[in-house]
């Protein structure tokens, strides 16, 4: 994937960069190796991914869908990291297939709208009383309301797939560096409380450990029972220990605002929100259609307006935000690209986007949506590549100093008189 | 720099302040540490520095602290925060952010300093702190002394004039903890940075503090004095001072080097005497014969140890079992074990004369002395790194065995391999002639127990009462039996109290209780003496040495040189996952510089460890020659 990959980092990254011209010219076309400075910048991510997320809300047809995760899969396996964010695609993927099959065990017991002939069993239906007419439990279960269910399914499996990969390929901190200043300590905030739950994770897995050690079986009910207690003290203990540490390195500090501004921004605010909110009822209640729209932006600008002089209160400043280069606007354009061929397609041809259920009907691939997903490949080659090797997981810093363990514990078996050496 | 005034603070309901009478000054550029034992209110005092106490603990402050002259009480701690970089006891939870470089920006992106100002800082510090190779790693997979580094120099970018440390180095390995302190030295020197630090470790601190701050117990007023005056009549001291002590230097030296100088005398008297084996001469493996052990307080559940074989065999060769016999054991085991599960240990724990199995005791004519646990040729990995490589390591009834070596060496998962938590990839771990990742907990509970790292995750229970019953029914020991070791371990927690409020040496005092309840020959520590003042960690030696005569084996990974040389029968030493170095613990520790403990450096280059060998070396010789 990377070129010379037996170099450490950066001197890879100067062989893509000035070597082409002398000798590897094919290397200057490949994606450089990821780094800090280089690093693909998370909105890009995350619109791809939404391009993907909207032309897989567009169409139930298997085939595309597939493909449609086929594309996400691959992308991910080609540029993700090894960073902790980056597992959750698994999970992602094992709640997709989780979706299908929850959607499908509902199809068939509480039945489905769908008319069909192909009955492949039948179900005791319960009995409900008048009231619960619209309801049933139980009955036929057709082969036409399954592949509805598995369609519909697959859907929303796809969809949150797409937003695993985006999990997976944009660290959530770094995203909300993007964020406009005012809303950035809440996102702060926001992304501590996120981590609460891999930390309980983490948690949950050393006190099991713990409870075998006191030699009681380390599953079950009761397991979960008595440790359930001392993990939620534990991470309410570390959000406070966190708060505490935050306070003290500065979180909240903000700069002095002239009074009136402050005032202004408040003002803005709440006004803006209230006419976001009053615009948007009138827009949905028959009447108020006609100021509605009107009422809706001039709240909208004004609650901007609110958070760009809020800005001003916060004092922070921005440690090498991820910047959108020519690489961003390419896989950002992929993304929509795949959404913009996806509903197109939609438009020209419903038929093949949603193949027929009833009566059943084998999907067939469409050329051109199929063709408009492939460009959602186009990440893998133009983001930067993550380090081939994956890191190890708690290697020690090499240490120059001369009384490093290792050297004086050589010393050691050498001097001593006569400790054993363990022979491997 | 820092003034208190006066300073007293109180907590909730409490009658008893847990500082008060603080009134003194900390100048301005100067390296002053903080010294008491457990429990005296040392991070208290630390904490109304940054403001935290009152501001986030809560409790009533009274007196009046500023710093740099801002006053704590109208100055909330995030107001301080360009003036006072503070680090907690743990590193984990100080991190904010998720990776090494956003972790160090963080406290300067909340100062607002401009982009080119935090890169340049940024990069200063990764160079000063060692931390240049980990700068894009997840903080989450850092070793100990790596998140230490991290969180240390999380708090050095924006540049505070005091920088407020709360144990620094206690998790730290020996070379990692002069690294850091390396780091505070050239802050003090080079940029007049305060630094006001606690430590438990003087050993490693004391000779680099300008003043030394003692807090003789809770409640009491502090004082501050140079580091000299303090030491000699502080509580707790490091062994060169009580060394320093016993032969009456004046004034007393702090250092190695100026202990050395002195030590020319010293030296000479002790030219002619051997040093006693100082840890307790290993009586271990007679003792068990009488089945009373001194622990005993329920002596009716211990099973028969595999160990009283021999009763006469000396530790020493047991213990130096020859490798290749090893090979051929371990062979043999897993034969054994593919045939019949735990058949070998079955026929030995019935305690009859190792005549009965004879293809369980080493074949090649060894001692006939089962040892607890054998590691043969293990490979442990994690996902795709080798946590450890072809490990091989036998304890002996009665041993200690301390295993060393850098942060991220492999020792934890050793203890983890041992205690069947991690599996081995290959090679063979028996512990009591079982495999501990196939045994189920409560039957591996009466052969080894280990105390973790944070002996508090052992503690489910709400009173120290409800957890020693809990412990009783485990472990399938008589009722009261676990309530009665904690007395003797350390006497004083009430029944009533919640295990959460106990201080550090009570909590891994009950760990320890709740774990020896279910009387496991072999015995694993993981750190046991972070947050132990020297006091609790000389009960804990004294535990722990009357356990070993009592038949207990003892494997204790430790960075603390100094319990590893007064405890320890035999030192380990593990780096990268190998082990480097084997040997009893006189020779392995001495000619490193990195293990050897204080004594050993003064007195080089005669093997004297510990400080109580030289007591007893010289009162043997009559005390007639005060020094």
């Amino acid at each position: 994937m990377s070129s010379v990959p037996n170099l450490p980092a950066p001197s890879r990254r100067t062989a893509v960069r000035r070597g082409p011209s002398r000798r590897l010219p094919p290397s200057a076309l490949r994606a450089p190796a990821a780094d800090r400075s280089n690093a693909l910048h998370a909105g890009a991510w995350w619109l791809w991914a939404l391009g993907l997320a909207t032309a897989a809300s567009r169409t139930t047809n298997p085939l595309l869908l597939g493909l449609l995760v086929a594309v996400a899969g691959y992308v991910v396996a080609a540029r993700r990291t090894d960073a902790p964010w980056a597992r959750s695609y698994g999970a992602f993927v094992a709640l997709g297939l989780a979706v299908i099959g929850i959607r499908l065990l509902f199809s068939v017991f509480l039945g489905s709208p769908v008319p069909g002939s192909h009955v492949l069993f039948t179900l005791p239906e319960v009995p409900l009383p008048d009231w619960a007419r619209g309801v049933r439990i139980g009955g036929r279960v057709t082969a036409e309301q399954l592949l509805f269910a598995l369609y519909d399914g697959g859907k929303l499996a796809t969809l949150l797939i797409c937003v695993g990969a985006a999990n997976a390929l944009a660290s959530p901190a770094r995203l909300l560096k993007s964020l406009p200043g005012a809303l950035y300590e809440a996102g702060v905030a926001v992304v501590v409380a996120m981590t609460f739950a891999p930390n309980m994770v983490a948690d949950v897995r050393r006190l099991r450990t713990a409870r075998r050690l006191r030699g009681r079986p380390t599953g079950g009910v009761r397991a979960v029972l008595q440790i359930g207690l001392p993990v939620l003290e534990g991470a309410l203990e570390r959000s406070i220990a966190v708060a505490a540490s935050m306070d003290a390195r500065g979180y909240g500090r903000t700069a002095e605002v002239p009074r009136s501004v402050a005032r202004l921004t408040t003002v803005l605010t709440l006004g803006g929100l209230l006419g976001v909110c009053a615009g948007s009822y009138a827009l949905l209640a028959a009447e108020g259609a006609g100021y509605g729209l009107p009422v809706l932006c001039a709240g909208a600008v004004a609650a901007l307006a609110g958070l760009w002089l809020g800005g001003r209160r916060s004092a922070r400043s921005r440690y090498r935000p991820d910047r959108w280069g020519a690489r961003a606007w390419l896989v950002a354009a992929s993304g929509a690209a795949v959404a913009v061929v996806m509903i197109r397609a939609g438009v020209g041809d419903p038929e093949a986007l949603r193949p027929g259920v009833v009566p059943p009907t084998a999907p067939t691939l469409p050329l051109w949506p199929a063709a408009g997903a492939l460009l959602g490949l186009l990440p893998a080659v133009v983001a930067p590549a993550p380090a081939s090797a994956p890191l190890p997981v708690p290697a020690p810093p090499p240490k120059p100093t001369p009384p490093s363990p290792s050297s004086s514990a050589r010393a050691a078996t050498g001097d001593a008189p006569e400790p054993k050496e363990t022979t491997p | 720099m820092i003034r208190f005034e006066d300073v007293s603070v109180t907590y909730g309901d409490t009658a008893a302040p847990a500082i008060s009478g603080v009134d003194l000054t900390v100048p301005e550029g100067e390296l002053v540490l903080l010294v008491g034992p457990s429990g005296a209110g040392k991070s208290t005092l630390l904490g109304t520095v940054s403001g935290l106490v009152p501001h986030f603990t809560g409790g009533t402050l009274r007196g009046r602290v500023t710093v740099g002259g801002r006053d704590t009480r109208t100055h909330k701690p995030r107001q301080l925060a360009d003036l006072v970089g503070t680090v907690g006891q743990d590193p984990l939870a100080h991190f904010v952010t998720d990776t090494v470089e956003d972790e160090l920006a963080y406290g300067m992106e909340s100062l607002g300093l401009a982009p080119d100002v935090m890169r340049r800082r940024v990069e200063e510090t990764l160079d000063l702190l060692g931390l240049a190779e980990l700068r894009d790693r997840p903080i989450t997979t850092l070793s100990g002394g790596q998140r230490q580094r991290v969180a240390i120099g999380s708090v050095l970018t924006p540049h505070p004039r005091v920088l407020v440390l709360d144990e620094p180095t206690s998790a730290l390995d020996p070379a990692a903890a002069e690294d850091v302190l390396a780091v505070l030295q050239r802050l003090v020197h080079d940029l007049g940075t305060t630094v006001l630090l606690a430590e438990h470790r003087l050993e490693r601190v004391v000779q680099y503090a300008d003043h030394v701050i003692l807090l003789p117990g809770p409640g009491q007023a502090p004082v501050l004095g140079s580091p000299e005056q303090i030491m000699a009549v502080s509580p707790v001291f490091p062994p060169v001072v009580e060394l320093g002590r016993l032969s009456g230097w004046e004034p007393l030296p702090l250092s190695v080097r100026n202990a050395r100088r002195k030590a020319a005398e010293l030296r000479e008297r002790l030219a002619d005497r051997a040093p006693a084996p100082s840890p307790a001469p290993a009586a271990g493996p007679s003792a068990p014969d009488h089945g009373t052990p001194v622990t005993g307080s329920a002596p009716e559940t211990r099973r028969p140890s595999p160990a009283p074989v021999a009763p006469a065999a000396p530790a020493a060769p047991a213990r130096s079992a020859p490798a290749r016999p090893g090979f051929v054991r371990s062979a043999f085991a897993r034969l054994l074990r593919r045939g019949t599960d735990t058949a070998p240990d079955q026929g030995r724990s019935a305690g009859t004369a190792s005549s009965g199995p004879a293809d369980a005791s080493p074949p090649g004519g060894g001692p006939a002395h089962a040892p607890l646990a054998s590691i043969t040729g293990l490979t442990v990995r994690h996902g795709r790194t080798e946590a450890l490589r072809r490990v091989s390591l036998t304890v002996a009834p009665g041993e200690t065995v301390a295993l060393m070596g850098r942060n991220g060496a492999g020792k934890s998962t050793l203890l983890g391999s041992l205690i069947g938590t991690v599996e081995p990839a290959s090679g063979t771990v028996l512990v009591g002639g079982r495999a501990p990742h196939r045994t189920t907990p409560r039957e591996l509970v009466r052969q080894v127990g280990l105390v973790p790292q944070e002996p508090r995750d052992l503690l489910y229970a709400d009173t120290v009462a409800a957890e020693c019953a809990a412990a009783d029914n485990d472990a399938g020991a008589a009722p009261g039996s676990c309530r009665a070791l904690v007395e003797r371990l350390l006497p004083g927690p009430a029944d009533t109290t919640h295990p959460r409020d106990l201080s550090e040496g009570q909590r891994l005092a009950l760990a320890l209780a709740v774990i020896l309840t279910g009387r496991p020959p072999l015995l694993l520590l993981d750190e046991p003496t972070r947050g132990l003042d020297y006091a609790a960690k000389s009960r804990l030696v004294g535990i722990l040495r009357s356990l070993a005569a009592a038949g207990h084996g003892t494997v204790l990974a430790t960075h603390d040189v100094e319990l590893a040389s007064e405890l320890a029968d035999r030192v380990v030493i593990l780096a990268d996952g190998e082990i480097v170095a084997d040997g009893p613990t006189s020779q392995v520790v001495v000619s490193s510089p990195a293990f050897a403990p204080q004594v050993a450096k003064v007195l080089a280059p005669q093997a004297w460890l510990t400080v109580a060998q030289v007591r007893t070396a010289l009162s043997s010789d009559g005390g007639d020659r005060p020094a």
